[in-house]
């Protein structure tokens, strides 16, 4: 890959027109690969949260289990998936998959969390009108942990963008890859260009994520705002 | 009806919550559960709808076992109204009056309006049924959480400490009204309290409950403070019990005239009319503002102004309990109790000696002299 543009990290915009298909066509991978595992963490979360907040034992088993999981670096797990897995080793199945354990990792204590701090008596109150179990989950206790959640899961979410460009060492095609090829082109002194914009455009992405988060957790919980407002 | 026939409550570690209870709240009637901490007053209520399940025993409404019905269905059949309320943070008002109607199978439309009517009905206007619980205050809220125990119309319903975490000003209201709304819709009440006052003042029946969840006596609240049925209970009810029971004894007892000067009159004026160096203050309308003290006043020639005004003493309804009336006398800077009328406007004055008459009188035959229950406290 030869480039017409300058060496200096302010270069980023003139690679940026001169690969602009391929930069954008990686930026939409990185955007999958960061919010698909975010959302299935978020599915299976919520149930195992619920399961660890009902019985008392499932917490500290569930909480140290996936805590563990956490400290397994996600190098190493994007290249032993296919092995346990029996998928191919470029397949992005891997790190949907493996990103969606690090992300059930942060968020099953978040949501047990959440639906713990549902206060007592609004949980006696449900019962007693007659919600059944899961009534009571899907219409009280879920929408009051929602703004525990959401805080969990602006840090999952940003976790993920800068995990997913590890990824791009192994060859899957995401952001990471023009840190590779940053560092493939520095033959004769450092080529900062596309690590540059790889760096914004990541960074550019957790941002507007976390915004998109902010806004869906405003627009559903329009009763704190009047409880912030006194 | 609801009736505990034999139910106990043992967890497994041994402790016995609820120990061979044994009693019925009469229907359209206030059954009021008190005692201590640990007496197993709130799991006696959390067993009727099922919350706890009994150990033993069984406990019917209306001559049906509770354990007939699904739990769920039972509960939607019940009002249920606990300390702090426990509304639904994330609801508004309206949505969480609507929410057994709601889940019954009402209509939204119906539904809310039914919650604004209901609201109306417990003294809150219709423009709260768009707010959330944190815009409210604890009474407001407390109200709401009446609202919404009564939303499917219950025949029966639970209350669980309603009033104990606001303050005497509100719940001395919220009481009131309570008494007032119970007069009208006639429910069938089980309430829990800790507190002796509230059980008195809303109780048709009380059943006084000790530590371990024994039942100490079960009576109607002149009888129960007229005679406890053992030590519990009668250090339970309280060392005041005497004076208390005269809450329950109303009595017309003759009002002398009490010579009165409006505000804005001057001080000579007060002297002209006073009975010694106390005397009553009344507005334009004739209604007591305080008592002013002559011996205070030096300038025959200033205006009477609230703010020279003693406020001391309580008003007692003409017709009102011997509690209230000797109360007014005792607090009266003049010793002379104000009486007022309906309108509120003086009728005259008591001495606390005049109303000991009456309570001698009244209290002489213990067993005939306790009024009915149901009258003001």
């Amino acid at each position: 890959m030869i480039s017409a543009t300058g060496s200096a990290p302010w270069d980023l915009f003139g690679y940026f027109a001169d690969h602009r298909a391929e930069v954008l066509r990686l930026l939409w991978y990185h955007v999958w690969l960061s919010v698909l595992p975010v959302v299935l963490g978020l599915a299976l979360s919520v149930p195992l949260g619920y399961l660890s907040r009902r019985y008392r034992w499932v917490y500290p088993p569930v909480v140290s289990v996936t805590g563990l999981l956490y400290t397994i670096p996600s190098l190493a797990l994007f290249l032993l998936l296919p092995t346990l897995l029996g998928t191919r080793i470029l397949d992005p199945v891997n790190v949907v998959i493996a990103l969606t354990v690090y992300t059930v990792a942060l968020l099953v204590r978040v949501v047990a969390d959440g639906l713990a701090a549902v206060p007592e008596d609004v949980t006696a109150a449900a019962t007693a009108m007659g919600l059944t179990r899961f009534q009571r989950l899907r219409k009280v206790e879920l929408p009051l942990a929602v703004p525990v959640i959401a805080a969990g899961l602006r840090v999952a979410t940003v976790a993920n963008v800068s995990l997913v460009a590890i990824a791009g060492t192994i060859g899957i095609p995401e952001l990471g890859q023009l840190f590779v090829t940053g560092f493939q082109l520095s033959v004769n002194g450092p080529y900062y260009p596309p690590i540059v914009l790889g760096i914004v455009l990541c960074v550019a992405l957790a941002l507007v994520l976390d915004a998109l988060i902010v806004l869906g957790t405003r627009l559903s919980t329009p009763w704190r705002q009047v409880e912030a407002a006194r | 009806m609801i009736r505990f026939d034999a139910v106990s409550k043992k967890y497994p570690d041994g402790t016995v919550a609820v120990d061979e209870l044994s009693l019925t709240a009469p229907s359209g009637q206030i059954t009021v559960l008190v005692g201590p901490s640990g007496c197993g007053k709130t799991t006696s209520l959390r067993m009727v709808n099922r919350m706890i399940e009994p150990t033993s025993g069984t406990i019917t409404i209306d001559d049906r076992d509770v354990t007939s019905v699904p739990a769920t269905e039972l509960r939607r059949g019940i009002g249920y109204v606990i300390q702090h309320a426990g509304l639904f943070p994330h609801r508004t008002v309206a949505d969480n009056v609507a929410t057994v109607p709601l889940l019954t199978g009402m209509s939204r439309r119906e539904a809310r309006a039914r919650a604004v009517e209901l609201l109306e009905r417990v003294g809150l206007p219709a423009a709260f049924a768009k707010r959330y619980p944190a815009q409210l205050s604890g009474g407001q809220q407390q109200r709401v959480g009446v609202a919404r125990a009564l939303a499917a119309d219950p025949p029966v319903m639970l209350m669980d400490e309603p009033f104990s975490a606001v303050d005497p000003v509100v719940r001395d209201q919220l009481q009131r009204e309570f008494l007032r709304l119970q007069e009208e819709l006639q429910k069938t009440i089980l309430f829990v309290t800790h507190d002796i006052d509230e059980a008195i003042r809303l109780g048709d029946r009380i059943a006084v409950m000790a530590v371990g969840g024994r039942l100490a006596q079960l009576a109607a609240p002149a009888e129960l403070l007229a005679m406890p049925a053992d030590p519990f209970v009668a250090d339970f009810v309280g060392r005041d019990r005497g004076y208390r029971a005269l809450g329950f004894v109303s009595a017309e007892v003759a009002a002398d005239p009490e010579p009165s000067v409006r505000l804005g009159s001057t001080v000579r004026a007060a002297r002209g009319v006073a009975d010694g160096d106390w005397v009553l203050v009344v507005d334009d309308a004739g209604a007591p503002q305080g008592w002013l003290d002559l011996a205070r006043r030096d300038r025959d020639d200033d205006v009477v102004t609230p703010s020279m005004l003693n406020l001391g003493g309580t008003l007692a309804p003409a017709g009102g309990t011997l509690r209230q009336t000797l109360d007014s006398a005792l607090s009266s800077p003049s010793g002379r109790g104000v009486v007022v009328d309906d309108e509120g406007r003086v009728v005259g004055s008591v001495r606390a000696a005049q109303v000991l008459e009456h309570v001698s009188e009244a209290m002489r035959p213990p067993t005939e002299a306790v009024a009915p229950p149901g009258g003001p406290a």
